[in-house]
């Protein structure tokens, strides 16, 4: 099952023309720097804007098309905005009953416990939202989102208004929602980090048009493509939890390239999870490294080059399918005579455990 | 207090009660369409819904006298209907207080929904509530200090009503005789007694529920930092 989205529309002097496709589970996010149009797609979707011309359908559920324009009281949907707009005369347990006393009837529903759990409020419904934090405001408002049983869940940049406390206390909650709802989820972002930790499918939203649409893995390390070709440039790459090493605290996670070796992970033996490696944290050798202090090092088979300005160089490598992105300099790429096809080892100074 | 002083207060309070009534039902899709419209015209409506904040009453009387007359247009619509002329009639007094106090009710309005924004109503929407559940749920509730201020400054403001009335009520005891042309004839009497206890009471009246409008709105001020 997909998602379909075709909008073209203009707003003063920017111009939209997006058009994508997406796979109508897990989530998928639309990624691309402020301005690019996100919001307004997003809201498009929603039917929050007037866009004639447009067309969106989530399976063969067609919400706009050259005849059909369904209003957004009916759409099955939930949305959550970028400042968490709770209804203020309204306690945090009215917020939610809202949500309840609107749910759509015909679509899967989500229980007010299950919300309530997920989001960790239950010491919250009777405050009001004005007592509430930034963090605070947000989960409620996604709890809310999510009570009204939506086919579809949209949501902007909703930790872009948090500070770092406020985000790291959303973040977790986003994953289980990910992880225990089978809502597909539209997600806009313009941060890096929080894409690679939540998107599965990723699509590239630049000056109004979808430049790239693919998983997340594949569209990340695409050297043609923007975001490998930023200082944040980095792939990621999905492992499953093999052991421990108590005496040092280290866990062994293996991916199809090998086995990486990280500062412990309280994770149970077997779980999936998902790592983040930056492209400027991997360097390359021709012979495997003896008496180094680096513990990940993989062999790999160049796939692509890529110039990112006169002196640095983008090296997308293969690992047994699985694509990393290496950052040297052009003059160490030409001393190793980087070529596609040419066998190479990589060390990875360091890797991030998203989830 | 005489009992046609009595009969006068009554006959105030019903006027005001009654044209705030009406205004409220009237001026809340007024002020709701002026507060989200972007009709090109939409400053000529407002002006014209202000009009009465700068129009001598007598002016504006004088054309509801001309208009509700038996010779007047709407007058000779409500005679060919079947009905009674208004002029000098208590309905031709609501009618005019209407119109009088307009801009009173209209403009706390406007300025309480246009305060409320789009976010909450589009949130509501996407939560599956439908515009007329928006407007009842989300937008009256949000907008209640509007609706109390509204309220209040109407019911005021009729209470204190005179060439409005004097154009086109005159003072029939009992019909059109409120408490202002009542003053005003106790004055003309030389009966200053008489005067002072209805003039000193709609002062105290006017100013509590003055009090009320700032207290409220102080409230808000409050509510919002």
């Amino acid at each position: 099952m997909t998602l379909e989205a075709r909008f073209r529309m203009t707003r003063g002097e920017f111009r939209l023309d997006a058009r994508l496709e997406a796979p109508a589970r897990g989530v998928t996010a639309v990624f691309g720097a402020s301005g690019a149009g996100k919001t307004l797609l997003l809201r498009a979707i929603a039917g929050l804007e007037e866009a004639p011309g447009g067309y969106f359908r989530i399976g063969d559920e067609v919400w706009q098309s050259d005849d059909v324009f369904v209003p957004t009281h009916r759409r099955p949907l939930g949305y959550v905005f970028q400042e968490a707009s709770l209804f203020e005369h309204l306690s945090v347990r009215g917020n939610l009953d809202f949500a309840e006393r609107r749910r759509r009837r015909a679509s899967k529903r989500v229980e007010r416990a299950q919300a309530v759990k997920l989001l960790g409020l239950d010491n919250l419904l009777d405050r009001a939202p004005e007592n509430l934090s930034g963090g605070e405001r947000q989960r409620v408002a996604i709890a809310r989102a999510i009570l009204a049983s939506p086919r579809l869940l949209l949501m902007d940049e909703p930790l872009s208004a948090l500070d770092l406390t406020g985000r790291a206390e959303i973040l977790p909650f986003l994953e289980d929602l990910h992880h225990e709802l089978e809502i597909p989820i539209v997600y806009v972002s313009h941060a890096a980090d929080e894409v690679a930790r939540l998107a599965d499918h990723l699509v590239l939203l630049e000056s109004g048009r979808v430049t790239a649409s693919g998983p997340v893995a594949e569209i990340l390390t695409r050297v043609d493509l923007s975001p490998a070709r930023t200082d944040e440039a980095a792939a990621v790459v999905e492992a499953v939890v093999a052991g421990d090493d108590r005496e040092h605290e280290l866990s062994y996670l293996d991916f199809p390239g090998g086995r990486f070796t990280v500062a412990r992970a309280a994770r149970p033996i077997g779980s999936s999870v998902r790592l983040r490696v930056l492209a400027r944290d991997v360097s390359l050798t021709l012979e495997r490294q003896e008496g180094t202090s680096i513990l990940n090092i993989f062999e790999a088979r160049v796939e692509e080059l890529a110039d990112l300005d006169r002196s640095q160089v983008a090296v997308k490598l293969d690992l047994a399918g699985v694509r990393l992105l290496s950052r040297v300099t052009r003059k160490s790429a030409e001393a190793l005579e980087l070529a596609p096809g040419k066998r190479v080892f990589v060390q990875i100074k360091a890797v991030a455990l998203l989830r | 207090m005489a009992a046609e002083d009595l009969t006068a207060l009554r006959l105030t309070l019903e006027l005001a009660a009654v044209s705030t009534l009406i205004l409220l039902v009237l001026g809340t899709p007024l002020a709701w369409w002026l507060a989200h419209s972007r009709f090109r015209l939409k400053a000529a409506v407002e002006a014209l819904v202000a009009l009465p904040l700068v129009l001598p009453p007598t002016v504006l009387g004088f054309y509801l006298l001309v208009a509700l007359g038996t010779q007047g247009p709407v007058g000779r619509l409500i005679d060919a209907l079947g009905g009674r002329a208004l002029a000098f009639t208590f309905a031709g007094l609501v009618v005019g207080s209407v119109l009088y106090s307009l801009p009173f009710v209209v403009q706390p309005l406007e300025n309480a929904f246009a305060s409320i924004g789009h976010r909450p109503l589009e949130v509501a929407a996407t939560l599956g509530a439908s515009p007329w559940d928006r407007f009842w749920s989300v937008a009256v509730p949000l907008a209640r200090r509007g609706f109390v201020t509204a309220a209040v400054l109407g019911f005021a403001h009729t209470l204190g009503e005179f060439g409005v009335v004097l154009m086109i009520g005159g003072s029939i005891p009992g019909e059109t005789r409120v408490l202002s042309i009542a003053i005003y004839e106790h004055v003309e009497a030389l009966e200053y007694g008489r005067a002072h206890l209805l003039a000193g009471g709609l002062l105290v009246l006017s100013f509590a529920l003055l009090l009320v409008v700032y207290s409220v709105n102080r409230k808000y001020v409050v509510g919002k930092s």
